[in-house]
């Protein structure tokens, strides 16, 4: 007896598109993929899907749930709802938490708060340096014993070239990806926007792309003589995705992320001082936009993941030199995909559910095969429909949105988590 | 309500109109008893979360020549240092009634925040490395009591463009008003991207000198050096300071210009300040004038919105 | 008015000057601007022709001392431009209309902030009404009964009429 039945709908996941009803069984998982399932007579929930596309879903390599240490922004419940709305099942906690997550003990705890939750599956990375200070490793192996598939300090880069050599070869055994917030602190210190002829004409000092790109050049030589699985995180020039590209063309096995608003705003949005347009790595120009698109469509990047980093309004409201960078993204990441790349849907998918879960091994949950079988993790979608963002219209505690008022195509209408709907018709209903 | 945050806001006009009211003020200035009744009644708040007591003092004496009521939100000694918010503070000036914000912040941006909060005028009292306004607009006054206009007049400003606040505001009014200006600087301190910026940029001070009408020198910040910006102040002085054997070589009718405070013996040397073309201090009495046209521009000039018509007087 | 009508009422009003200060002894003239300007000066060379006396001539303009600032545009029209002392001078102010009033109040305000005038005297070379001050001129060209609505415009062929232009 299927629990629940999404009629109507059209299936796009790794093994194409079809015409077809999903049956989802009461244990969580898929009973059928068939043509025409009639639950008439079942008791089964009905969702209905006419119209719509029906995907695997979603997985962000980048979510910060800031839980815990600031849950006056958000918190792992309040971030994952917002994951649920945008058609997500799985997200990866940032490390960048107070206290930082770099012990067995802030793993456990972050995923029990995501279990708890139960809005998406919570994976959580740890830091590669205890308290992210960039001296001494966390215990790698022990943590990703634990669940762990990705190592970062996020917020910023690894500086010293001699740790993170130790931190690739020690995490090579491990099976987790090696991601890098690529920034050097030397060249990127005190800057607060990308550094070009906005931040000249407005007097804000500036982060030049070297900053991004010689990380980028030095994890990539890294990664070759350690063999570790380098992973980029949020790509923003047109210099590192050629280094990318050159590498993979090479033949080395590395991945890299692109964010929603890298390949949607330029640094041209900051001229009005408004820091929730102050992100980092910082929007760039409309050449590092085109090329961060261009990245996504031939393969260089390999998932789009939002940085959702909450806010309080209070700390947006700060100087913009005195404002913590970061802006909203989960509930935005489809329909920004749609409306601003020209790549056919299926690659958009592609871009944000099973490439993103092969990066951190989870793609036997997420993504991929909508098959009898395996777990019923995805979303519904009307590639089609217009909205108006409201920032105000969010599961988040903050606002920090930088899309107020722009009309986007594309909308997530239901989200199904193991076999529960967590949104249904745009409304979160867990 | 209006605003005088940057120069390209006012346009060629309106610096214009700022100019000439400034005229009438210098005169009122000249006047055994320098004030007029005109902003009775108005309270000008001056709000400096940045040290710079030359131009609060510039600013108040404007005000209270204008007649207007002053309020002086010291920052070092208020709850902004706890932790208040520029927002709450504004709010909480905003209800003890107030015309006009008087703003120094050592951010860029801030009076634009403070103007979206705020129903009072905001003037921009120089924030961060991007705007000083008034400054411009008494440099540019000053220039042309000297120079009569400034059209197809040739501006070199020389030193610290990157970090200034003064230059990014001087490039634009000069420009606005038909000089052409040179910038004068090492690499490290000029802004990275110059594109769309009205300028030539040249590297030696020299090479300019002989034609130039003002010469505008910019305060050489000693912090620089830790940067590494420049490698010393006697090499700096040395590529960019001017002397009097510098000082010799500009033309007849040439101006030198500084923002102050001046560092002598850097961007210029001891013995030369009271040479007759050297205009600093004309540029600080210049200053109160040119600040009092502009809170008159701001406060007095237009109607207040919210008054009824009244009978017009002949 | 026609422009003949002008140079008889100036010459009137210069004898009267001279009559009623017994000679021109520290008399001075102060425009108002705009509008006082020529009549002033006008005033002038005929003191000169009757006394031989070249009486200072100033100018005021009272924009900063107004009571309507914050009601409608006010901008100064020209310098104030006043070379000479005013402390112990028997000052005669000059403009072209008297209406309301406010203007000579205004006018009255910004000259004490020169100094301290002997006596101050008011010159005017139409007064149209509708004072709404307890002021009055010493000298007048001419009293031209008006409308409240109307416009009074005193130029060198003569003083005309018309509706105001709102």
């Amino acid at each position: 007896m299927p629990e629940l039945v999404i009629r109507g709908g059209t299936v796009i996941d790794a093994d194409g598109e079809r015409r077809v009803d999903v049956a989802v069984a009461a244990d969580g998982t898929i009973a059928a993929v068939e043509p025409e399932i009639d639950a008439t007579g079942t008791g089964a929930t009905v969702v209905d899907a006419a119209g719509c596309v029906v995907a695997p879903g979603f997985v962000d390599l980048h979510t910060h749930l800031r839980e815990p240490g600031k849950e006056e922004a958000e918190t792992i419940e309040s971030g994952t709802r917002c994951a649920a709305r945008g058609g997500y099942t799985a997200v990866v906690a940032m490390p960048n938490t107070t206290p930082a997550i770099d012990s067995a003990a802030v793993v456990r705890q972050v995923l029990d708060a995501g279990r708890a939750a139960g809005l998406v599956d919570v994976h959580t990375s740890a830091a590669i340096t205890i308290e992210r200070a960039g001296e001494h490793l966390t215990p790698m192996a022990e943590l990703a014993a634990l669940g762990v598939k990705l190592f970062t300090d996020d917020g910023a880069g690894v500086q010293d070239d001699r740790l993170m050599r130790r931190a690739m070869e020690y995490g090579a055994d491990l099976d987790v990806a090696l991601a890098q917030h690529c920034e050097v602190e030397a060249l990127a210190a005190g800057g607060h926007m990308h550094e070009g002829a906005w931040s000249s004409r407005l007097g804000i000092p500036g982060i030049p792309v070297e900053a991004e790109e010689l990380m980028v050049a030095r994890d990539l030589a890294l990664a070759r003589r350690t063999g570790a699985r380098a992973h980029f995180q949020h790509l923003s020039t047109v210099g590192s995705v050629e280094l990318v590209r050159a590498a993979k063309a090479a033949g080395q096995q590395v991945t890299a992320e692109a964010t929603t608003h890298h390949f949607t705003l330029t640094d041209a949005c900051c001229a009005a001082y408004d820091a929730v347009f102050k992100v980092n790595p910082p929007l760039r120009t409309a050449e590092d936009v085109a090329a961060i698109k261009v990245g996504l469509a031939d393969g260089t990047i390999d998932a789009i993941a939002t940085d959702h980093a909450p806010h309080t309004t209070e700390s947006k409201e700060l100087p913009f030199d005195q404002a913590p960078p970061g802006m909203l993204g989960l509930e935005t990441a489809l329909a920004l995909a749609i409306t601003e790349l020209d790549l056919p849907l299926a690659q958009i998918i592609g871009l944000l559910s099973w490439r993103p879960a092969a990066i951190v091994g989870i793609d036997d949950d997420h993504g991929g095969h909508l098959v009898p079988g395996r777990a019923a993790n995805l979303c519904v979608i009307d590639p089609a429909a217009t909205w108006v963002v409201d920032p105000d219209a969010t599961a988040s505690r903050s606002r920090n949105n930088p899309y107020a008022g722009r009309t986007l195509t594309g909308r997530v209408r239901h989200t199904i988590y193991r076999g529960t709907p967590t949104v249904l018709d745009g409304e979160a209903c867990r | 309500m209006k605003h005088l945050l940057a120069i390209d806001e006012l346009g060629a006009d309106g610096i214009a109109e700022i100019h000439r009211l400034a005229d009438a003020f210098v005169e009122v200035n000249r006047r055994p008893i320098p004030k007029v009744p005109t902003l009775r009644g108005r309270t000008v708040v001056s709000l400096f979360f940045e040290d710079s007591t030359r131009t609060r003092l510039s600013f108040e004496t404007a005000a209270k020549r204008l007649s207007a009521d002053t309020m002086t939100f010291s920052v070092g000694t208020s709850s902004v240092k706890k932790g208040e918010s520029v927002r709450d503070t504004i709010e909480t000036i905003e209800a003890m009634g107030i015309d006009a914000i008087v703003v120094r912040h050592g951010s860029a941006g801030v009076p634009w925040q403070i103007a979206r909060w705020s129903s009072a005028a905001v003037i921009n009292a120089g924030d961060g490395w991007h705007q000083h306004p008034t400054q411009a607009l008494l440099d540019t006054y000053t220039a042309l009591g000297h120079l009569g206009s400034l059209d197809g007049r040739r501006v070199a400003i020389v030193g610290d463009i990157k970090h200034s606040r003064v230059a990014r505001s001087n490039i634009a009014a000069f420009t606005l008003l038909g000089a052409e200006v040179v910038l004068v600087a090492p690499r490290t301190l000029l802004p990275p991207d110059l594109t769309d910026w009205p300028v030539r940029v040249v590297s030696d001070l020299d090479g300019v000198l002989g034609d130039v009408d003002v010469l505008y020198l910019l305060r050489m910040q000693r912090e620089r050096m830790t940067e590494s910006l420049v490698p010393s102040l006697r090499e700096y002085a040395r590529r960019f300071g001017l002397d009097r054997e510098r000082a010799a070589r500009l033309g007849d009718g040439a101006i030198v210009m500084h923002p102050g405070p001046m560092n002598r013996g850097v961007e210029i040397a001891g013995d030369i300040t009271e040479l007759p073309n050297v205009v600093v201090t004309e540029q600080v009495a210049n200053g109160v004038a040119v600040r009092m046209a502009v809170l008159f521009w701001l406060l007095g000039a237009d109607p207040v919105p919210t008054h009824e018509e009244e009978p017009a007087d002949a | 008015m026609t422009a003949d009508d002008l140079r008889r009422a100036t010459w009137r009003m210069a004898h009267e000057i001279v009559e009623r200060n017994h000679g021109l002894d520290g008399v001075v003239l102060v425009a108002l601007q705009t509008g006082g300007v020529p009549i002033a000066e006008a005033l002038a060379a005929a003191l000169l022709e009757i006394e031989g006396v070249d009486v200072p001539v100033g100018s005021l303009d009272v924009a900063f001392y107004r009571d309507d600032i914050g009601l409608r545009p006010v901008l100064p029209e020209a310098v104030t431009d006043i070379a000479f002392a005013i402390d112990g001078a028997v000052v005669v102010l000059v403009d072209d209309v008297l209406f309301t009033g406010r203007t000579i109040r205004a006018a009255l305000n910004a000259l004490a902030d020169y100094g301290r005038a002997r006596a101050v005297q008011l010159a005017v070379m139409v007064d149209r009404g509708h004072r709404e001050l307890p002021i009055r001129p010493d000298f007048v060209g001419k009293n031209l009964p008006t409308r409240r609505d109307e416009v009074v415009d005193v130029a060198d062929d003569g003083v005309d009429l018309g509706e105001m232009v709102k």
